[in-house]
Formats: structure tokens, C-alpha cells, sequence
């Protein structure tokens, strides 16, 4: 696996620019997560509506994978339900922390897929984490509070 | 005038050095992070493993006495190494944070609100969060000094504002920042500390281990430092104190071997040092050590220190020719140690340093256990290059090539917006 497999033009082309990056109003949950070894942060919110996830917007620092990562999980997660985001991310966990032994259906992860050279740098796969953490994160948070009120 | 500093005889001493990733040789730069080991000191650890292991002190047998005599033998070789006055001013700790910690927590004592801890704004986390947590339980108040442009110390500020007052009861600063490499003026802040009877404590993790040490010419009261950044193992630091300072202090971790009598209504303690050593210490992590410093006093800290130094200005001046890449800190060898941090405009520290790996260079990319100064410096991370005592001239050449390289890769990626997919 060269430097270069890992530093595919998808991500390049992600990290150039980002989709549905900024903060937006209005939304449900606004969650802070840090890479404390390195620096990385992101303040990402989602707001849900009627089971789906009609927005994910966030503001970050950080390196090319997960900047990257973030803006291609955006895409992903929009428009879909809740339940589907975090089945996303579990098969992105899974493959992520797979040792380059574990693939993506292309078919449901498109762009992420270009994620799967990350898998053998062990140090950056918490870059590739960050924004799917968060987002879980923020998922959750919505799914508990939804939970308290009914 | 002694023997010119021969760095390819003394990288034969270092085995991993001649390791090679993929098609390249390793270039380690990260030696402020930790510094590789030479074959002796890993011979000497496995020597004491195999043929003298015993508990010190309390094991009154053959191998009892030799272990004991080996680990006393290592701290007085440090306290002669640091030029300290007695050697049970040397406390053995597990790494420089714990040495801190020990210094916060035991210094703290006496400490309540109104007083004042001092530190500064470059200062690594382990020098820093011991004192806030010594704020929180005391009710001091935690100040700091702020920098120059270039990476110094802001003496001036600090006199203007009243830093260092009445109030203060500790200052605690680095000698070598891990990130700027800026050499403080140690002296002249503990003579500040000293003015107003406040203790001087100073982090010596990068000095100790780059300069000629003596804790008379510091004039600090405290130093700690770590044993596996000069060549000895990880799992053992050290804390000086002077003995009148030590003496006066409370323990810090219970438990055997600091006490002195011990009855269940109440317990005395040790002096120093082994009032701070609680439970069996880093025995064979000492052995190690003291062959380490024996290793480093050979060669001559003068020339490791002289070495550094033109390492240094190689290669901030070849650095410097990198387009797009900014030093932190000083830019000149002047007062400044091996550790270069630095930026390359358009590409993240994580970035740098996976292209830099990928050609065999191991540099460091993120905080460097600084955040606060990065934040001072308004930049999110920094790379950071550190030389030490094997590093070569051509090792600085491969960095700069393989940094070229990176902002060749990423510069031509990266700002072609809209490109041909």
C-alpha cells in the first residue's frame, strides 16, 4: 500500500471541497468532538424531521482524511433515516478498523469506498472516524431526547 | 582541544539505525519525542535481568546487595551527571510528568488562595495540568508567561504586569521548549522566583538530555527530566531537589519503602529521597539510565550539545528554502535547541508527516502536548523535526527532499479546483 493508493483523488477532491460544510440553522443536536493526539475538532449538528436526516452541518479543523471522511459521510447520511446513517456507520467501522481485509457495497457507500486504503494506516484511522463518530453521536442524542418526550 | 565529533562511529552504536523502510533508510527525527537506544544500554538492562535481578533494599541476599548497590550506584551517577550536591537530592519517578506531579502535588501543600503558581504559555501539558490540578484542590491562582514574536519569553510583559510578586509561590518553566526549541533563561527567572521566595522549578525533559546540566548555573530549586529521551529506557524519571526543599516536604505516593515507622494510628516517614519512593522502583530501568548517562558523559555532553547545535542551523537554514513552510520559534541557532516545529502552508501536520513517512522520515505531526502555545501561535498543529546526538547532515538533506515532495503532491492536487477527474 503506497502513500499514494492512500491519498485517493475522491478524497483529494472532498478535501478541496467539502460538501454541505458550514453550521446551519436550525437544527436538533450540535455535538464537539476532538482527536486530542493530533488536534482534529469538529462541531458538527443534524437536525431530523420526519424520519429523516434533513441536514448534517459542521465546522472543522483537521487533516485530509478526515475532513474528507466528514464530507463524504454528509452525503451519505442526508436524506436517509436515522436507523440507515448508523448501519452506515457500523459498515464503515467495520471496514475502517479491518486491516484492508473488510470492502464497501460501492453501490451503498459511493465516495466512502475510497476510504478503504486508510484501513492500513492504523494511526489515521481516527481521522476517518471523527465525523462518523459525531454523527452517531449526534443520532443518538436526537433518537434519546425523542425517547424522553414521548 | 578533544577528538572531532565522529557521528558515523556513533550511530554504529545504535542498531535500529540501520533499519530501512520499503526503499528508503529510516530518518528518525523525532528523537524529542524519544531517542533510540545504543546496543549498551539495552546490554546492560538485560545484564542486570539475567544475572543480578533482586528487589532493592528490603532483600538482604547476594543478589539483594548487588541489585541495591546497582540502583544506588545510578543515582549517584545522576546526581554527579546533573551536578547535583548530594545524591539524595536525586528521587527516582517514572518519567518526567510524574516528576512534575510530585513537585505540584507535594509543593502544593502549603499552598491556599492568594498565592500564585507561575508557568508560561509554551509549556508542555505535563507542566501545566499538574498546577491547575494543584489550583483546583488549593484554591491558588494559576498564571503564566506569554511569548515574543519569535518564541521567547516575554520578560518584559511579565514585568510590566507584575507576573512575579509577592503572591507567588512557585514558578515552574522549561529550559528547552519541546516545540520551539527556545532555550529559557532559567537563571535569570529563578533569581525573579527567588526575589520573592517563591520555589523555582524547571522541566528539564529537552535540556537535560542536549545540555551540559548543572542545577547551580539553573539556580532552579526543582528539576525533572526523563530517562528515556537521553538514550536510557522509558519507565524511569527523575526528580532533583535541593535536600533542604525536600526535606520540608510531604510525601507524595504511600507505601512501602517511604516510611519509616508505620502503626495504624499514624505513620513517619522516610527523608528524602525515599520519602518519595513508594513500592518497588524502576531498578533495571536505573541500570539502564546510568549506563545511558556513562554512554552520553563519553561521547561529552559539550559535543552532543556542540553537534546539536550545527545540526540545527543546517537545518533551518535548508528548511527555510522549503516554499510554503514556516518555522515556529526561533529561526536562528541562537539559544535554541534541536527540535524544529513547523507548518507547510496548504497541507495538515498529518499530512506532512504520512508523505514524510511513506520516504522513511519519522517527524512528529500534531500538538506535541502544547496546545495552549499552538493556540498562542494561532496555528491548529504543527510538524515537528528534532535532531539528537547520531543525527547527520544528510538526514536533514532527506527531510527537506522528502518535504519538497510533499508540497509537490499536495500543491499540485490541491489547488487544481475543478480538475479533470
Amino acid at each position: 500500500m503506497s502513500v499514494e493508493q492512500l491519498y485517493q483523488e475522491i478524497i483529494l477532491d472532498h478535501y478541496r471541497v467539502k460538501r454541505n460544510a458550514g453550521l446551519r440553522e436550525p437544527y436538533d443536536v450540535e455535538v464537539h468532538h476532538v482527536n486530542p493526539s493530533c488536534g482534529d475538532e469538529l462541531t458538527l449538528r443534524v437536525t431530523v424531521a420526519d424520519g429523516a436526516v434533513t441536514d448534517v452541518s459542521y465546522e472543522a479543523v483537521g487533516c485530509s482524511i478526515s475532513q474528507a471522511s466528514t464530507s463524504v459521510m454528509t452525503e451519505l447520511v442526508i436524506g436517509g433515516s436515522p436507523a440507515h446513517a448508523l448501519e452506515l456507520y457500523d459498515g464503515f467501522q467495520k471496514m475502517i478498523q479491518g486491516q484492508g481485509k473488510v470492502s464497501l457495497d460501492e453501490a451503498v457507500f459511493e465516495d466512502a469506498v475510497a476510504f478503504e486504503g486508510v484501513a492500513q494506516f492504523p494511526a489515521r484511522v481516527k481521522c476517518a472516524m471523527l465525523g462518523w463518530s459525531a454523527v452517531r453521536d449526534a443520532l443518538l442524542r436526537v433518537q434519546a431526547s425523542a425517547k424522553e418526550e414521548s | 582541544m578533544s577528538e572531532p565529533y565522529d557521528v558515523e562511529a556513533v550511530r554504529r552504536d545504535f542498531p535500529i539505525l540501520e533499519r530501512r523502510l520499503g526503499a528508503y533508510p529510516l530518518t528518525y527525527l523525532d528523537s524529542a519525542n524519544t531517542s533510540q537506544k545504543p546496543r549498551r544500554v539495552v546490554d546492560a538492562i538485560a545484564d542486570h535481568y539475567l544475572a543480578h535481578n533482586a528487589n532493592v533494599a528490603r532483600a538482604m541476599h547476594v543478589l539483594g546487595a548487588e541489585a541495591t548497590a546497582a540502583f544506588e550506584g545510578a543515582r549517584v551517577a545522576i546526581a554527579d551527571f546533573i551536578g547535583a550536591p548530594r545524591w539524595e537530592e536525586v528521587v527516582f519517578t517514572k518519567n518526567a510528568s510524574e516528576a512534575l506531579n510530585l513537585a505540584a502535588h507535594t509543593l502544593s501543600a502549603a499552598l491556599g488562595p492568594g498565592d500564585e503558581i507561575v508557568v508560561s504559555v509554551m509549556e508542555h501539558h505535563s507542566n501545566i495540568v499538574p498546577w491547575q490540578l494543584a489550583c483546583e484542590r488549593t484554591g491558588a491562582t494559576l498564571r503564566w508567561f506569554d511569548i515574543t514574536e519569535e518564541g521567547r519569553l516575554d520578560l518584559e510583559a511579565a514585568a510590566r504586569d507584575g507576573l512575579i510578586n509577592e503572591r507567588t509561590k512557585v514558578v515552574s518553566i522549561t529550559w528547552v521548549s519541546n516545540v520551539l526549541g527556545t532555550v529559557n533563561p532559567v537563571a535569570q527567572v529563578a533569581a525573579m522566583a527567588h526575589a520573592v521566595g517563591a520555589v523555582m522549578v524547571v522541566d528539564g525533559s529537552q535540556g537535560v538530555p542536549q545540555l551540559p546540566t548543572s542545577v547551580a548555573a539553573l539556580g532552579c530549586d526543582m528539576l525533572a527530566f526523563t530517562g528515556h529521551k537521553i538514550c536510557g529506557p522509558t519507565g524511569i524519571g527523575v526528580l532533583w531537589g535541593s535536600y533542604q526543599l525536600l526535606d520540608s516536604l510531604p510525601p507524595f505516593l504511600g507505601g512501602g519503602e517511604m516510611i519509616e515507622v508505620v502503626k495504624m494510628t499514624g505513620s513517619t516517614f522516610a527523608p528524602p529521597p525515599y520519602r518519595f519512593e513508594a513500592g518497588t522502583q524502576p531498578i533495571a530501568q536505573a541500570v539502564g539510565l546510568h549506563e545511558a548517562i556513562r554512554y552520553v558523559s563519553a561521547l561529552g555532553m559539550d559535543q552532543i550539545a556542540a553537534h546539536e547545535q550545527d545540526l540545527t542551523a543546517y537545518a533551518l537554514a535548508e528548511m527555510q528554502k522549503v516554499q510554503g513552510l514556516r518555522i515556529l520559534g526561533p529561526t536562528e541557532a541562537v539559544d535554541r535547541g534541536g527540535a524544529i516545529s513547523f507548518t507547510l502552508d496548504g497541507v495538515h501536520p498529518h499530512d506532512v508527516m504520512q508523505l514524510l513517512d511513506s520516504r522513511g522520515v519519522a517527524i512528529r505531526g500534531g500538538h506535541h502536548c502544547a496546545r495552549p502555545l499552538h493556540d498562542r501561535l494561532g496555528v491548529q498543529s504543527s510538524c515537528r523535526a528534532s535532531v539528537y546526538l547520531y543525527t547527520t547532515h544528510a538526514e536533514i538533506d532527506r527531510l527537506v527532499e522528502a518535504l519538497d515532495y510533499t508540497g509537490a503532491f499536495f500543491g499540485g492536487r490541491l489547488a487544481t479546483t475543478g480538475g479533470v477527474r
